[in-house]
């Protein structure tokens, strides 16, 4: 799918129809509350959402935005307070048990497997999706093969290290072979050789089987790289939604200045305080966002005058996906950029 | 555009393969730990209590070889689904298209199967300690596959209904003392209100089955009413944990 794509209505065969792209997912006005000790928070707070089949849908944000709360109604596994969510046309909230024969999940949390080792916890699972014997073997072969697993295949889950217990959990996730791929942080803790398998494996997938992949990401690179479109949520609330490229051409007028200081600033200078009003400080690394002709104007003044002897080194960067999160007024600051 | 589901029967294999590797893990520990306990109170009601009586003979070989069950199904499975639920990990079989009742079932037979050893070994060893007639010693087979899926059952059902992990290990704790307490004291022995507890205590048939099969002349009628009980308390346990799973998964 393609940014065009997105509001577009394409003609069938017939010329007459418009047809609509098929939905995966269909989430409208869904709400959840928990009770704190400060009172009910909202974890989903009135969210609605269209999943194509055959995307990469992203749920973008911060630890503690509502996304695994958001994912796990999605699964059927929490109930929503009010709202409705269709999967291809099922109505998850009244029949949550028609999820499984759809959808896979890869949770956050991998102990149920920890006992296995990653060869039997692909076979079981594809037996636990109904696969014959025979078949789950072969599927227990392939994926072995394919994630490049065979080094560690026979060993407990629990005792590999945490991108080989993220890999193989990823595996048993593949198994039985399901129209929608729901993830949870898939590629928490991977290498970048294992990362590159992952989106291998679900690129194949989708290419062959239009498989559909909805992606729970607190990594904005890992957005910006493989998602068709992606929905930045923060306190329960979709914030914005759409491809990578348009949501960054909402502040494609800003650029990211980021600076490391050698020594503490001085403060009563009038360019440090400003930059200082709007940058995120991580001790002498600042992160300010401006528009570029006042980055320009600043750097000017930072790499000719006095500031310079403070200052340690500077890069200029074009926005993020994070920097439209803080444009539309986000305000945590983990968002990862590795 | 959907995948298959497996049958009952599938889902119980995949599933009890897949537990059958937690005893591998960590088999030899879970053995020792069980068994070395109720071989204790063997060795130790020898010397403490009076043995002339052969009620309290048998009620100590019984009661010791149920606790064998007890320390693996209730209290070790107790608190593998009180981490489990904790940590998150039940979302991974809550997403599969398996039954609750499948899962339950065939967790509760696996952790039922890792008490045979330590239970055969207590009960066979207890006889003979205690010179009681091993002509009905293999009734402990069934006593220990009933009394280990029920206690599985209720294990499971602790640790998913718990509120916290903790209190989970706790219940799983005082379940199996419980069981340890009221199997190894003969009923009689008991005051009334106690006994009333042992009356409805899962445990309490398969101790009072093993008991009766270790007289010299056991009345078969009584043994297969225990059996009977049995029966009845696994499929409620498994009922009640396969809802408490449901629930465990669907509440967090």
């Amino acid at each position: 799918m393609t940014a065009g794509e997105l509001h577009e209505v394409t003609p069938d065969v017939a010329g007459a129809v418009p047809a609509q792209p098929v939905l995966a997912y269909r989430v409208a006005g869904l709400t959840k509350a928990y009770r704190a000790k400060s009172g009910a928070v909202l974890a989903s707070a009135g969210i609605d959402l269209e999943i194509r089949a055959g995307e990469v849908f992203g749920l973008l944000g911060p630890n503690g935005a509502g996304k695994t709360t958001l994912v796990r109604q999605l699964i059927g596994l929490l109930r929503p307070d009010a709202g409705r969510i269709e999967l291809f046309g099922n109505d998850v909230v009244a029949r949550p048990r028609v999820v499984p024969d759809h959808v896979a999940y890869l949770p956050q949390d991998d102990a149920a497997l920890a006992d296995l080792t990653p060869s039997s916890a692909i076979e079981t699972t594809a037996r636990l999706r109904g696969l014959s014997k025979a078949a789950a073997r072969a599927t227990r072969d392939e994926l072995i093969e394919e994630l490049a697993l065979a080094p560690f295949a026979r060993r407990p889950i629990g005792k590999l290290s945490g991108g080989q217990r993220r890999l193989a959990s990823f595996g048993a996730t593949l198994a039985g072979d399901r129209p929608v791929l729901v993830l949870d942080e898939p590629t928490t803790g991977l290498d970048p050789n294992a990362r590159r398998a992952v989106w291998s494996a679900l690129e194949r997938r989708r290419l062959a089987n239009g498989v559909t992949v909805v992606l729970v990401t607190h990594n904005v690179l890992e957005a910006e790289t493989v998602l068709d479109r992606v929905a930045i949520i923060d306190h329960g609330r979709v914030i914005a939604s759409d491809t990578p490229g348009r949501l960054k051409a909402l502040v494609d007028r800003d650029v990211r200045l980021e600076l490391a200081w050698r020594d503490e600033p001085p403060a009563d200078d009038p360019l440090v305080a400003s930059l200082r009003a709007n940058a995120i400080e991580r001790g002498r690394r600042w992160s300010v966002r401006l528009d570029a002709d006042h980055a320009r104007a600043a750097l000017g003044q930072l790499t000719s005058g006095p500031l310079f002897e403070a200052l340690d080194d500077f890069t200029l960067t074009t926005p993020s996906l994070e920097d439209v999160y803080l444009a539309l007024g986000g305000a945590s600051d983990d968002l990862e950029r590795a | 555009m959907s995948g298959p589901r497996p049958s009952f029967a599938a889902a119980f294999e995949a599933v009890f393969t897949g537990q059958l590797a937690r005893a591998r893990a960590g088999a030899i520990p879970i053995f020792m730990a069980a068994t070395v306990q109720s071989v204790g109170l063997i060795v130790l009601l020898k010397g403490l209590v009076d043995t002339s009586s052969d009620v309290t003979e048998q009620s100590v070989v019984a009661g010791s070889s149920v606790t064998v069950v007890s320390f693996v199904a209730l209290n070790l499975l107790a608190q593998r689904f009180g981490a489990l639920k904790a940590s998150g990990a039940l979302d991974y079989f809550g997403a599969l298209p398996v039954s609750p009742a499948a899962l339950v079932t065939a967790t509760a037979a696996a952790w039922a199967l890792f008490t045979v050893p330590g239970s055969i070994l207590v009960a066979v060893g207890g006889a003979v300690f205690y010179g009681l007639p091993l002509g009905a010693v293999w009734v402990i087979v069934p006593v220990v596959v009933l009394a280990g899926i029920a206690l599985a059952g209720l294990g499971a059902l602790l640790g998913l209904a718990a509120p916290r992990q903790e209190i989970a290990t706790v219940a799983g704790q005082l379940g199996m003392a419980a069981v340890m307490f009221l199997g190894l004291v003969p009923a009689h022995r008991l005051p009334e209100v106690v006994q009333g507890v042992r009356a409805v205590v899962p445990s309490t048939y398969a101790v009072d089955a093993f008991a009766a099969a270790l007289k010299s002349s056991p009345r078969w009628s009584t043994v297969g009413a225990d059996l009977g009980v049995c029966v009845g308390v696994c499929v409620l346990a498994l009922a009640a944990s396969a809802w408490a799973f449901r629930r465990a998964v669907t509440s967090r």
